[in-house]
């Protein structure tokens, strides 16, 4: 018996805002417990909340950005749950008149385009934390997060497998960063999701029960979970089960979901509008300013790259990977006009110094001007590759041009004949047996030899150059003899 | 002068102060004196922190007099935050709690020169109509003390009709400042909502709340909106709505003035005396030029329980923040479990009437209950709202009492919660239309004790119905006579 597969997924992504949402608390990681906070985040009584409106423009733009419908009126109300990390016992969130629905986002699925709807995307304020640590049993409270904005985005159930759900949220991921909304780090939390699961025998019309996953704290875990989750549902149907419908938690470390608590699980939260906040009506000039605002996206950035620069869609992929390398690329190529050549470095040398030192690519800060100049070095001759690649690292961590590293410590291209011709003599008076086997027709004797010169001028050497002269020594010699 | 210092209201100290008749120490002395020897009996203030008053005092002493209330001393009901002055709305769940900040109508009266006197007695968290409520004991009603003050802002009315202070503030979200200052005798005045700023108002119903002034008569009243009102960027619910300057267009006059008597008010429930009051009331604006006819307000009698339904829902959300956690009382019995030391501490930290107003507003919120009471509740808001509407295309100003009964009796309708409720009946409605009202002094029992009458007017039309009132009050002198408060010496 087959069985299909059926995912929804709930992001909540904090938005990047310069205060919280309902008050001017500085919306920023890693202050002090407690360092960022004020009556109206506290929530101490007779505060009153006033909304952000920075806040409300980022979460028009992401919504316009997932191609949704912005509601006429704005409005919020209040969630209620008991909760030491809830100053108010309620979250300020939008129930049942949220701010965008119906949009969707395409990804990539077996070399096809599959449109995933979005069912909702609405503003709500986040909560503090716990901190356990203080060791006599005790919890502490940190309210630094309490009222930062959250965009809450629901899918429709239209995703039909785990990997599916991995490119979902990977393409989703891009799209926020393109937009500037949001750090999307999940280890800090500003991108957290759930996912919801059911599985359902092939054909039948009802959807299967469905069973909710929290704690997830990676897009891999989210895979992971999701797989996981269809497996022992698939099994549990096979064997005559129901699924209950339910929370689940994943965990990491042993790699299995399990039920949550019931307790853990708020039945009824008494949604009612928030009577502190008036609602109001969005322009249609503001929407339309909005969406004037909005950036080129991945999907067309990478279209026109492929048009315009000729890039090939591998390539134009991996360029268009991230807002910033897309960006450096742009600018780069407006310096010196070979695209596909700083395309090939970016894509060679970036992403491996990023990967290497396990760096997002918008933690590395690379000059448009240095890397062009970089290229043009290269292109001229005036540096081999392999020294390339030593100026390439000292650029991005000393900021220093490249033409200027390469003068300083005399790293320019030895291509000079007489120069080279010193190297190559003292190579083969030490290679004696390499330089017989060269003789007696062994290729990888040749290369070897070239890589002794290169090694002997610290890469300086133009490796053509040596090539041919070294060639042309060895017949002369083998000619004298 | 011949009266009393404490005796003065608020425009004539005022008045005194600024052309330095008076020090402000000496207004601050009286007043504290006054409180001393009437606080025993009356319990009309929680708390006074007589040294912080006093420094203040002598700081603005050394200033030239600079404010509209320059050396003023108000007092504040206890749900309106003083930095770091205890603010308890009169519960035990909220003990020793100090805010961090002032109030806007806090900041806003200091910026005008007035002193912050103390902190005023109230029903918990303004849950009642009697004042009996309180966590902290009762306050007397100065005209007699076996009755209460009314409520919720009883404490205020007690202290402006007892004179242990010159204005107060109160809050009103079903008459809470209207109902006491009838039973107590002195005027009230609920503004518009959104014409007070509600920013350090520790909220019952946030959609019904409102800040106001309890006055010794219309002018301090006046006075004293002009001083409060006005936009609050802070508040939201605040309308960036000109502030008018009350105090000079009080004296325009009822010539022409259309007045509204709607036939709803004068029904089963009124007592004889009230009704008589309010229709020698009604003669009297007549005379001053009013053109007085009846009207009606059809969705009147739901008001109550469409009040009932919206408030404790707004309530109960909004003290769902009482948790133990960041403040207030907290029960940490050792061991326990984080939802008992909620449950311990909502038990312990709440009153009954708390109680009853959070379990009946939980309730009404609930899945499957939401739609057929507070979804209901929120349509019949609508239609009582446009009872007033269209009243107010015809009329200038409404006429109705205040409250059905003049002061009762402790105890009285302590046990029974519905005929409390129907203690705010003429009230109530003004709250879930947004209008403003005014209490005004029109009579007195065969007992002796005070009837109010109360003005109602469209939505920012503050000006309108203080003019009402004031011509009213020209006319008659029920504002001058004065309770005999038995003075005690306090115990320490």
């Amino acid at each position: 018996m087959n069985y299909e597969t059926t995912i929804g997924l709930e992001v909540h992504v904090q938005l990047a805002t310069r205060s919280k949402a309902f008050c001017g608390c500085a919306n920023n990681f890693g202050a002090a417990p407690n360092a960022q906070t004020c009556p109206v985040c506290l929530g101490l009584p007779g505060s009153l909340p006033v909304l952000n409106q920075a806040a409300f423009e980022l979460a028009v733009r992401t919504a316009l950005a997932l191609n949704c419908q912005i509601t006429d009126r704005i409005q919020f109300d209040r969630k209620h749950y008991f909760y030491p990390d809830l100053p108010k016992a309620f979250q300020i969130s939008q129930y049942d008149q949220p701010l965008s629905h119906d949009g969707h986002l395409d990804i990539p699925v077996q070399e096809q385009t599959k449109r995933v709807r979005i069912h909702r995307a609405h503003l709500e304020e986040d909560a503090g934390k716990l901190l356990h640590e203080a060791g006599d049993g005790a919890s502490l409270v940190d309210f630094n997060r309490a009222g930062v904005p959250l965009l809450e985005i629901v899918s429709e159930p239209d995703l039909a497998s785990p990997d599916e759900a991995f490119t979902y949220l990977t393409r989703l991921k891009l799209i926020l960063q393109y937009l500037e909304v949001s750090s999307c780090d999940m280890e800090k939390g500003t991108l957290r999701c759930d996912a919801n699961l059911s599985v359902r025998r092939q054909g039948e019309a009802a959807l299967g029960s469905k069973v909710e996953i929290k704690n997830l704290n990676s897009f891999r875990h989210v895979r992971a979970a999701l797989r996981y989750e269809q497996e022992r549902q698939v099994a549990a149907l096979q064997s005559g089960q129901r699924i209950a419908q339910e929370t689940r938690l994943w965990d990491a470390a042993l790699e299995r979901t399990r039920p949550m608590r019931s307790k853990e699980e708020a039945s009824d939260y008494r949604y009612f509008r928030e009577p502190d906040l008036v609602p109001f009506s969005v322009s249609p000039e503001t929407i339309g300013r909005v969406r004037e605002g909005l950036p080129e996206l991945p999907e067309s950035r990478k279209a026109r790259l492929m048009r315009d620069d000729r890039l090939s869609s591998y390539d134009a992929d991996l360029v268009t990977s991230s807002r910033r390398l897309a960006d450096l690329y742009e600018a780069t190529v407006a310096l010196h006009r070979q695209p596909k050549a700083v395309a090939n470095y970016l894509i060679s040398e970036l992403l491996a110094y990023a990967h290497v030192r396990s760096l997002e690519i918008e933690a590395v800060a690379v000059e448009p001007a240095h890397l062009a100049q970089l290229l043009q070095l290269i292109e001229a001759g005036a540096i081999s590759r392999p020294v390339a690649k030593n100026v390439f690292v000292e650029m991005i961590e000393s900021r220093v041009p490249p033409g200027e590293i390469v003068t300083r410590k005399g790293l320019g291209q030895i291509s000079d004949g007489a120069a080279l011709e010193g190297i190559i003599a003292q190579v083969i008076a030490a290679n004696a047996q390499t330089v017989a086997d060269v003789r007696a027709g062994k290729a990888s004797a040749f290369q070897f030899l070239i890589g002794q010169c290169m090694k002997a001028t610290q890469g300086k050497a133009n490796p053509q150059r040596v090539a041919e002269q070294l060639r042309q020594s060895l017949s002369q010699q083998t000619g004298g003899s | 002068m011949s009266r009393p210092l404490w005796a003065l209201t608020a425009h004539e100290l005022a008045d005194a102060l600024r052309q330095g008749q008076v020090r402000p120490r000496e207004a601050v002395e009286a007043v504290l004196e006054r409180w001393q020897s009437t606080n025993t009996l009356l319990h009309a203030y929680l708390g006074v922190n007589a040294e912080a008053v006093r420094a203040r005092a002598e700081r603005l002493a050394s200033q030239a007099p600079q404010g509209k209330l320059f050396g003023v001393p108000v007092a504040i009901k206890d749900n309106i935050c003083v930095r770091a002055e205890e603010t308890t709305c009169a519960s035990r769940i909220l003990r020793g709690f100090r805010p961090p900040y002032h109030a806007t109508v806090v900041e806003r009266l200091e910026a005008e020169g007035a002193i912050i006197l103390g902190r005023l007695n109230m029903d918990e968290f303004a849950f009642g109509s009697s004042t009996e409520s309180s966590a902290h004991g009762v306050t007397r009603n100065p005209w007699d003390a076996t009755r209460i003050p009314g409520g919720s802002s009883g404490g205020s009315a007690a202290a402006v009709a007892a004179d242990s202070a010159f204005a107060a503030l109160g809050s009103d979200t079903g008459g809470s400042i209207r109902q006491p200052a009838a039973m107590c005798g002195v005027v009230g005045l609920k503004p518009t909502y959104g014409r007070v700023s509600r920013y350090g108002l520790i909220a019952f119903a946030s959609s019904l709340d409102q800040i106001g002034p309890l006055a010794k008569d219309v002018t301090d009243a006046a006075l004293l909106l002009e001083v409060i009102a006005g936009y609050d960027p802070r508040d939201s619910t605040s309308a960036e709505v000109p502030v008018p300057p009350y105090r000079e267009r009080l004296t325009q006059g009822l010539q022409g003035l259309r007045i509204g008597i709607p036939r709803e008010c004068f029904v089963d429930g009124l007592d004889p005396e009230v009704r008589r009051a309010v229709e020698e009331a009604i003669k009297v604006l007549r005379q001053l030029g009013a053109a007085c006819e009846p009207t009606s307000l059809p969705h009147a009698e739901y008001a109550v329980a469409t009040y009932y339904i919206l408030a404790t829902a707004e309530a109960s959300s909004n003290l769902a923040r009482f948790d133990g956690v960041q403040y207030g009382w907290r029960n940490a019995a050792p061991r326990g479990s984080l939802l008992e030391m909620y449950q311990r501490t909502r038990a312990e930290g709440f009153g009954a009437e708390a109680k009853r107003r959070i379990m009946l507003g939980t309730y009404v919120l609930s899945h499957g209950y939401y739609d057929a009471y507070y979804a209901r509740a929120l349509k019949v808001r609508t239609l009582i709202k446009q009872d007033f509407d269209r009243a107010f295309e015809r009329f200038d100003c409404l006429v109705t009492p205040t409250a059905p009964t003049p002061a009762f009796r402790f105890g009285e309708k302590l046990e029974d919660p519905l005929s409390m409720y129907l203690s705010d009946i003429y009230t109530i409605s003004v709250n879930l239309a947004g209008i403003p009202g005014i209490s005004v002094p029109c009579g007195f029992s065969k007992t002796g004790l005070p009837i109010g009458l109360q003005v109602l007017a469209a939505p920012f039309q503050e000006e309108r119905l203080l003019r009402a009132a004031y011509a009213y009050e020209q006319a008659t002198a029920w504002h001058t006579r004065q309770p005999e408060v038995a003075e005690t010496t306090p115990s320490r």
